[in-house]
């Protein structure tokens, strides 16, 4: 039972991706949230300084975003995000029970990682949605608001510019949301830092 | 006053032929003055030379008629305020010389007006740099063409149109080297490059004023009177791209009144012409953020909680 594993889970590719990432995405927030309240920004950096800081963050990870896409869909760490029709629901609903109750209730978890898993279904389903619909939709909506002549200008009533920018600040709060869990459930390990370290060594330790 | 009372008789006598001369602009061929000044050219017959002679016209006094059927003067004749002696032709020299009169004439002390201010409008006007830098030369026509003025941004419920309508008195000098020298004596400088600053200048330049930036705000006042010499300007972006942004105040102004009267959302007010990065938080959306990120930080700290008590 208590046979200690070492897999090597993150590949140099994936783990300069994902600091990187990591970096430009927490940019991203930050000012984000600063343009959006754009109350007091002024006096730590200008308006002017934070929006070009967040269309650069912007551009950085946008670009960085077609290493993870080339990435996954060139090398076998793709087959990770592959989700199988059985149990559709049924896998994430128990890994979520893990979560709530089991692991409090001496129950083991339900998909422990292995070479084949990297990640358990609620983590597989949450970051195909992060990497795949929210971040994409993020970025076409930037890309758009970088170039704002571009975008159609009526939506029915409301001004495309705007109704742009409500979708890339909507899923912008999404990703930070996904943020905070992420870094989160990360510290449920051997010990809480465990992962952490993972991320940065490669190496992750079954157990 | 003799001044006014002369007016207002004139008014008066002009009134009886008013329903005659009205709407005239729409047929300026047969107009006595338009025939001419809507033209680029005019003939007359030379007594002199005994012989019909056709002419430029100077182009700063050729007028677009159809904007004239829609000002607020429309229906106004032309000898309503200028003299009926322009009824022949050479016009006396001596006619350049009579004053006309000013807005103020009319509107000033009016209680139909009451609600346009122009007493407070001629005040702010006076500290501005127009009148710093020409006087009382500077007149109200400058900017708003008496012929085809509109009440754009009270009437109009495009913000857009506002913003066109705006801009464009400002750069019917600004970006005119002539009647810019007229006033100032040097040079208009480059618009688009001492703009260079600013970000994004063509969308700023479509969707907000020139007043904008260049007037003080004042809260009592639809449009703001005081122009601002240039280092004066506002140069902060929060001061627009903030959740107080002074926009509501100006551009917005007038929307923003109508809304609160009918106890609206402002929000989608702003919304329908465009977008201010900063300005626009929808009250919904916010509380909705929050509520989510509020019990996303609750279920990590219970979850937390339980994992420090059962050890895990």
């Amino acid at each position: 039972m208590t046979t200690t594993e070492k897999l090597y889970f993150y590949p140099v590719w994936l783990r300069i991706w994902h600091g990187f990432n990591a970096l430009g995405i927490l940019t991203l927030i930050i000012t984000g949230i600063s343009m959006q309240s754009s109350v007091e920004s002024s006096q730590v950096l200008g308006f002017n300084m934070i929006v070009n800081l967040h269309n650069m963050a912007g551009i950085l990870v946008a670009l960085s975003y077609f290493v993870f896409f080339f990435g996954n869909l060139f090398t076998p760490n793709g087959k990770f995000y592959i989700v199988k029709p059985k149990g559709f629901l049924k896998r994430p609903i128990k890994q979520a029970y893990y979560y709530a109750w089991g692991m409090f209730h001496g129950m083991t978890a339900p998909y422990p990682l292995s070479e084949k898993r990297k990640f358990n279904p609620l983590q597989k389903y949450s970051y195909i949605i992060v990497m795949y619909l929210v971040v994409p939709v993020v970025i076409i909506t930037g890309i758009a608001l970088l170039f704002p002549e571009i975008i159609i200008d009526k939506v029915y009533t409301f001004s495309g510019v705007f109704v742009t920018a409500v979708f890339h600040s909507a899923m912008g709060f999404f990703i930070s949301i996904f943020l905070l869990v992420h870094l989160y459930i990360a510290s449920i390990g051997k010990s809480p830092l465990d992962n952490f370290k993972s991320m940065i060594t490669g190496w992750h330790q079954t157990h | 006053m003799n001044y006014r009372l002369i007016l207002l008789s004139l008014m008066i006598l002009g009134g009886t032929t008013l329903n005659l001369k009205a709407q005239t602009y729409q047929d300026a061929e047969n107009h006595p003055c338009l025939k001419c000044h809507s033209n680029q050219t005019y003939s007359f017959f030379n007594s002199v030379k005994n012989k019909e002679e056709k002419r430029l016209m100077n182009p700063y006094f050729i007028l677009d008629t159809v904007a004239m059927t829609h000002g607020v003067h429309k229906q106004f004749d032309c000898t309503d305020c200028h003299s009926y002696e322009y009824g022949t032709y050479p016009h006396q020299a001596n006619l350049k010389l009579e004053p006309l009169s000013s807005c103020l004439d009319c509107h000033g002390g009016d209680e139909s007006f009451a609600s346009y201010q122009f007493e407070k409008i001629e005040s702010e006007f006076k500290k501005s740099v127009h009148y710093k830098v020409y006087g009382e030369n500077f007149t109200c026509s400058k900017c708003h063409s008496q012929h085809t003025y509109v009440a754009t941004a009270r009437t109009s419920s495009n913000v857009l149109e506002i913003v066109d309508y705006s801009n464009k008195m400002c750069l019917s000098c600004h970006n005119d080297m002539k009647r810019y020298k007229l006033v100032s004596g040097h040079e208009n400088p480059k618009l688009v490059k001492i703009h260079d600053w600013l970000p994004n200048q063509e969308l700023h330049f479509s969707h907000v004023r020139c007043i904008e930036c260049h007037t003080e705000v004042v809260d009592s006042l639809m449009v703001s009177h005081n122009i601002l010499s240039k280092d004066k300007a506002l140069r902060k972006c929060v001061e627009c791209h903030s959740a107080n942004s002074r926009l509501k105040a100006s551009l917005y102004k007038y929307q923003n009144l109508q809304k609160r009267a009918e106890n609206g959302d402002l929000n989608t007010v702003l919304a329908n012409e465009s977008y201010v990065i900063g300005s626009h938080q929808s009250p919904f959306l916010k509380l909705v953020s929050i509520i989510i990120f509020l019990l996303t930080l609750a279920g990590i700290l219970i979850h937390s909680v339980f994992r420090i008590i059962k050890k895990k």
